[in-house]
């Protein structure tokens, strides 16, 4: 199959231009994104300080085991992603896009496993504050501790979305051959982003499920 | 060389081609900074309509011509409209998107889809903020504040998300900025070769990237307290209102500099036109933009003084505020330096900027009081601190705005507007400017506070002096509007380069071609070099 020329935007005089700066603009971009999450660790934070017996309490039932598997599930997800950024690389297209086909795949199975966390939490009446029900609410603390928690993981779940579209989309193009040795940058910016939300939950499995 | 500029052979930018369809999808950044002046001259227009129909009832104490709760509505929709769909879009997305490529030499940004896109993210920003108006409105001021702005029975939760898609908007132009300055500078354009307009911009939108993710944060935190029923910031579940302050202003205070340096960007460019010499120090002047970019993200504590804040921790805050008053200082000592034994000619843009440094440094100063704990205690929340900040964003911004309209509309349009009404108006805003915004110092003082409907009636004639003078500085933009307007049809024929300038947006054709340069430029001198003569200053700019 012939291998597409690379376009080369008007506004850029080389190759390697365009591509420095498609690099440049997503470590930026991941800089901006990581405030985002700083501001809500700040937070976190602040509150554990001001609550921190209630926080043990609202945090107890996380299922360790749960968080862990998805913690696993998405530093596998981004081992297979730095190598199909690699096989692309190496012109091995058809690899790369199965490779990122798997990442994809993960990224699903680490959902599912946080659909089952949240419909547990949902059965237990563990909801964000505006939403308790039962009369005997826990202390406005572990309340905290628990609108926290979902916020930040729903918001980390956005991004897993949003990064598994990337991923689909690199891996569409890397089966069509449009992306190969000839053109590897929207893999790599789209792997780059991927890293981003698995160190992000990283940061979280450790605050929900390690330090209790 | 084609005396009309380089590109000349083309058709210009407007005219390279045509029908609705080629503006609204068009990916040359130069018509979509004039989108962005269409858009952003509009929402200055209503927020300006909010303003007048703010201050035309504080005529009076009592009832003049709306309730209270629609007062409410007004200044919060007023700020809103002024803040974020005006000030800070106003001149990155307008001036920076057309100039920044052309002095860098540039056919382009580095990435003109992400450019069009930013424009219609703005444009939804815009109907959700105006739909939420519609619904409703919001009462809590700009600042949303909590544990009221989750309570609040109006529309927060869509001016909350609205806020947020706007900060999507300028995230994506600052990013492009960005990566456009380091990317496609032309040949021979080093750092220290670039126009200081170019590092201004770079410095604000390094604090749009890393300051706006936080206010975003905050807004759709406040939009799920008040949307859902989350509470993060609400007493009753544990949530402290205090932390919302930090995260608002974390974002908020770097967010007055994301107003301010794009200012200092147009200033600089204006005062070494004009005064036809290069800048007293232009690393004093480039440096200090980051270092103003940077103290910005330290100072946010200033806000909170009376907010259960330990004295040491003002005093720090105090301290550190202090510094960005030093960066100031040494701007303005290098534009005033830049003067001293230049050539100057007092066109608008050049009156525009005395004014600037009037009420820049007249605001400032006032904001270093404001920063002493003692002396915050007594202003705060009153209209010594609407004063401050009107003087600061208003007349700082809308005058560089101002002189950046007419200092660049013989580049993006070709023609030259009428110098004698450019000046007339200006002055008309600067007096009418004074009026507003001088008697409320006088009323903070006295203990007047802000977003009061009414006040008791020995602070009336202040008032009344007040709101006269926004009728005049009302009618002066209306005016100076109209000017420009008339000279887009009228005006006459402007060359690549009506001011003498040396800096390198001049050396294309007036307008620009679609691409800008037939050839990209290989640039050998600084946009300063005032000592060469036009035709030197062109060859050691020449085309490849
Ligand atoms: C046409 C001239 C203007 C007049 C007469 C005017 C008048 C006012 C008035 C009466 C208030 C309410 C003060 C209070 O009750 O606390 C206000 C608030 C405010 N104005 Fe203006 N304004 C003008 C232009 C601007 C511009 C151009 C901006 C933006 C750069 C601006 C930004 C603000 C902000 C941020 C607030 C605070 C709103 C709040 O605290 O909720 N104003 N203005
Ligand atoms: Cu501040």
């Amino acid at each position: 199959m012939p291998v597409r020329a690379v376009e080369l935007a008007e506004q850029f005089e080389t190759i390697e231009k365009q591509e420095h700066a498609a690099r440049l603009a997503m470590w930026v971009f991941l800089g901006s994104e990581t405030l985002l999450f700083a501001g809500l660790f700040a937070l976190y934070a602040a509150y554990r300080v001001m609550y921190p017996a209630d926080f043990h309490q609202a945090l107890a039932h996380n299922d360790t085991v749960l968080g862990t598997v998805n913690t696993v599930v998405l530093i596998t997800s981004s081992f297979t992603v730095a190598l199909a950024v690699h096989y692309v690389r190496e012109d091995k297209s058809r690899l790369a896009a199965l490779l990122l086909g798997l990442s994809v795949a993960f990224g699903m199975t680490f959902l599912v496993v946080k659909f089952v966390e949240y419909a547990d939490h949902i059965h237990h009446h563990a909801l964000p504050a505006g939403m308790y029900t039962m009369a005997n609410a826990p202390p406005a603390g572990a309340v905290m501790g628990q609108t926290l928690y979902w916020f930040m993981t729903a918001l980390h779940g956005l991004h897993v979305v949003a990064g598994m579209i990337m991923l689909g989309v690199a891996a569409i193009g890397c089966a069509r051959r449009r992306y190969g040795r000839h053109r590897f940058i929207i893999v790599e910016n789209s792997g780059l982003y991927w890293h981003l939300v698995d160190i992000v939950w990283i940061f979280l499995w450790p605050l929900f499920y390690l330090v209790k | 060389m084609d005396p009309r500029g380089v590109g000349a052979t083309h058709p210009d930018y407007m005219r390279a081609e045509s029908g609705v369809r080629s503006w609204l999808l068009t990916k040359d950044h130069k018509r979509i900074a004039l989108m962005f002046y269409g858009a952003v001259i509009t929402f200055l227009m209503l927020g300006g309509i909010f303003a007048l129909i703010l201050r035309t009832e504080l005529l009076t104490p009592e009832t003049t011509i709306i309730d209270p709760m629609t007062y409410n509505q007004m200044f919060t929709l007023h700020g809103v409209t002024m803040v974020w769909l005006f000030l800070i879009p106003s001149i990155p997305a307008v001036f920076g998107n057309f100039v920044l490529p052309l002095m860098l030499g540039a056919k382009d940004l580095a990435f003109p889809r992400i450019n069009l896109a930013s424009f219609y993210v703005y444009v939804a920003s815009a109907i959700i903020i105006l739909t939420a108006m519609v619904l409703g409105g919001a009462d809590t001021g700009w600042t949303f504040y909590v544990p009221y702005s989750s309570t609040s029975p109006t529309a927060v939760t869509w001016m909350g998300i609205g806020i947020f898609v706007n900060g999507v908007s300028s995230i994506m132009t600052a990013l492009n900025f960005v990566v456009t300055t380091h990317t496609l500078r032309a040949q021979g354009l080093r750092w220290h070769r670039l126009p200081l307009f170019v590092w201004a911009i770079y410095g604000t939108s390094i604090i749009i990237l890393f300051a706006t993710p936080v206010l975003g944060l905050s807004l759709l935190l406040v939009a799920a307290d008040h949307g859902l029923g989350l509470g993060i910031f609400d007493p009753r579940y544990g949530g402290d209102p205090v932390l919302f302050q930090h995260l608002f202003w974390f974002y908020s205070h770097p967010a007055v500099y994301i107003m301010i340096l794009p200012s200092f960007a147009v200033i600089s460019e204006v005062v070494c036109t004009f005064s036809q010499r290069p800048p007293a120090s232009y690393r004093a002047i480039a440096y200090s933009s980051l270092g103003i970019a940077f103290i910005g993200f330290f100072t946010w504590g200033h806000h909170m003084f009376v907010a259960g804040m330990s004295e040491w921790d003002a005093g720090v805050f105090g301290g550190l505020s202090m510094f960005v008053a030093i960066f100031s200082a040494i701007k303005v000592f290098t534009w005033v330096a830049t003067l001293r034994g230049g050539s100057i000619a007092f066109s608008t843009p050049m009156l525009y900027f005395l004014w600037f440094l009037f009420l820049f440094v007249f605001g400032g100063m006032t904001g270093v009081a404001v920063a002493t704990q003692s002396l915050d205690v007594h202003w705060h929340d009153g209209y010594f601190v609407v004063a401050h900040f009107h003087f600061i964003m208003v007349g700082g911004a809308l005058t560089a705005f101002l002189a950046a309209a007419h200092y660049w509309f013989p580049k993006m349009f070709g023609k030259l507007y009428d110098e004698r009404v450019g000046l007339l108006t200006s002055v008309a805003v600067f007096i009418g400017f004074v009026f507003t915004f001088l008697p409320q110092f006088l009323l903070g003082n006295a203990g007047m506070p802000r977003r009061y409907y009414s006040y008791p009636p020995h602070f009336q004639w202040l008032n009344v002096l007040s709101t006269g003078g926004a009728w005049l500085l009302g009618a002066g933009l209306i005016l100076a509007l109209i000017n420009l307007v008339v000279a887009l049809k009228w005006g006459r024929r402007a060359g690549p380069n009506p001011w003498g300038s040396r800096s390198f947006e001049w050396i294309t054709s007036s307008p620009p071609s679609k691409h800008n340069f037939d050839v990209t430029p290989i640039i050998e001198r600084t946009p300063y070099d005032y000592h060469l003569s036009e035709e030197d200053a062109r060859a050691r700019s020449r085309a490849s």
